[in-house]
């Protein structure tokens, strides 16, 4: 691990002015993935600021809604009665990824900055990555891409987001509060992480040097039912092939008044089900309505070598997720 | 398993293996320039140490290496396999992954520290009893995991599994909940079946 230089930080104008916004600086909270990524040799920090004391961990009512401190854990989190009581979707997605002694470790803020999965990025013994070495191409592509992406990808890059978390906060309609030496803005979740384009090494839209605060959710859907679904390998303790968090609102003939669908495993970002939602507003849902919605959503899917079987398991997801959350 | 004697002459094969081993050990890392080493105090099993401390060092490294006490393990050193699990504050967490530093002012609780030979705790006589080890590298991470998993059922903390998420619910500790909660520690003897019963009688115990 390449040495670095280390400072605790008490408060949020603290950690912004020891970071700097400095290249080579990073913010630690739980540390699960960027120790790793130390290890690794695919992060390269020369400063950390340690953020995990400061008091961003609580959480409460606000505004109708909820806000999550930046650095509560994910176990906190999935634990909290408010969530597990208005939000349950959000407990089982949080529940759903990784272990009991990561989820105590990580925190909801990290958790959103968690990189990709991608062996080929994790692995800096390959020369081709443009996340790692932008313009050195992806060896993704033309190698083993199982795990990668159907959805959003680009000739430079077709790895998948992580996190369940993000996807569930997708469907929820999070926002994220973030402070930097420009002060403070929000940003919605959808607008928070990238798809790739041509500069897939460009993962979010905070800036360098920008601490999150916090993860702020909107009142509760009223009537809402919802559902997270993962697709894995093992029946625990793996990331998703294919997830879905659904969050629908049905008026007692089961018309569909509000849906919101989130897919994760398919894309460089939690990936809004907007195709889908828009075939299912406003109609009744039932089994032929829910498959249009979903081969909707997938029609524009592109499978490399090895996941083309994620095409059929998304639409699958979804109209089980929806249907389960509906149930 | 059941007979003591044979219980502990293997222990004391182990702790003569782990001598030797600490007896050759050597620290990950050349040392350190001095703006990058800083100092650490932490309660340790009940004893306050303050080190002078690598910013590079995991807990787990320190633990072995630094504090010549080696009965955490390192497996994976990437999150993954659980052998590293130490209890921090309470909380079960992997120590390869969390820095020495940022434990800085915590009270940590190893392997060491559950029980002695002559004293064990109440995980690790069922762990004995119920076969629940082969080559029992994983084993400190599961019973430090397991011990920190009672408690968790304890307060009501909900697992993947359980069905009614709702905070008023009761949690019924089902073998499936025990498998689910036990998922990071990996064991690679495959000897799950006596972890989970072992955990269960202990589980029972406590009820009763």
């Amino acid at each position: 691990m390449k040495p670095f230089t280390f400072t605790r930080s008490a408060t949020v104008a603290e950690a912004i002015e020891a970071h700097g916004a400095r290249e080579e600086s990073r913010f630690i909270g739980g540390g699960t993935n960027l120790v790793d990524l130390m290890k690794m040799g695919v992060e390269r920090p020369s400063h950390l600021v340690d953020i995990s004391r400061l008091p961003l961990n609580t959480i409460s009512e606000y505004n109708g809604g909820v806000r999550i401190g930046a650095m509560v854990s994910n176990t906190d989190a999935a634990g909290h009665a408010l969530i597990r009581d208005s939000y349950p979707v959000l407990s089982q997605a949080i529940l759903a990824g990784a272990s009991q002694q990561l989820r105590n470790m990580a925190t909801m803020g990290g958790n959103l900055l968690q990189r990709t999965r991608c062996y080929y990025f994790y692995d800096p013994t390959y020369e081709e990555c443009n996340k790692r070495n932008p313009g050195s191409g992806c060896a993704a592509i033309h190698g083993v891409n199982r795990i990668h992406a159907i959805l959003g990808a680009s000739s430079q890059c077709i790895a998948t987001h992580p996190s369940d978390m993000c996807v569930a906060l997708a469907a929820l309609n999070a926002t994220v509060q973030v402070t930097g030496p420009n002060g403070s803005r929000a940003i919605a979740f959808e607008d928070f992480h990238r798809l790739p384009g041509n500069t897939p090494q460009i993962e979010t839209n905070l800036h360098h040097g920008e601490l999150i605060t916090s993860i702020d959710l909107p009142a509760a859907m009223l009537g809402a039912r919802a559902h997270y679904l993962k697709v894995r390998d093992r029946n625990s303790y793996a990331f998703a092939l294919v997830s879905v968090a659904a969050v629908v609102d049905l008026s007692p003939d089961r018309t569909v008044k509000s849906i919101r669908i989130a897919l994760g495993g398919v894309a460089l970002k939690p990936w809004r089900a907007r195709h889908a939602e828009n075939a299912l507003t406003g109609h009744v849902l039932d089994a032929a309505r829910l498959r249009t919605a979903a081969e909707r959503e997938l029609a524009n899917a592109k499978p490399y070598s090895d996941n083309g079987f994620k095409v059929e398991l998304a639409k699958r997801a979804i109209i089980r997720a929806v249907t389960t959350a509906a149930a | 398993m059941k007979d003591q004697t044979d219980h502990f002459s293997r222990r004391d094969f182990v702790g003569i293996a782990v001598a030797g081993s600490a007896a050759l050990a050597t620290h990950s890392y050349a040392e350190a320039p001095a703006d990058q080493t800083h100092p650490c105090q932490l309660k340790i099993n009940g004893k306050e140490y303050s080190i002078q401390i690598d910013a590079r060092t995991t807990l787990l490294d320190m633990l072995r290496e630094n504090l010549q006490m080696p009965g955490t393990k390192k497996g994976c050193d990437h999150g993954q396999c659980g052998a590293c699990t130490v209890l921090v504050n309470g909380k079960r967490i992997n120590s390869c992954l969390s820095l020495a530093l940022m434990n800085d002012g915590m009270e940590v609780t190893t392997i060491e520290g559950l029980g002695t030979p002559a004293h064990l705790h109440p995980m690790q006589t069922a762990f004995v009893d119920n076969d629940a080890l082969q080559c029992g590298y994983c084993t400190p991470g599961q019973i430090c995991s397991a011990v920190a998993m009672l408690n968790e059922v304890k307060q009501g903390a909900p697992s993947a599994v359980t069905a009614d998420l709702s905070s008023h619910a009761d949690i019924n500790l089902t073998d499936d909940e025990i498998r689910e909660r036990m998922s990071g520690n990996i064991c690679r003897c495959a000897a799950y079946v006596g972890i989970v019963a072992a955990i269960r009688s202990v589980a029972r115990e406590k009820a009763a």
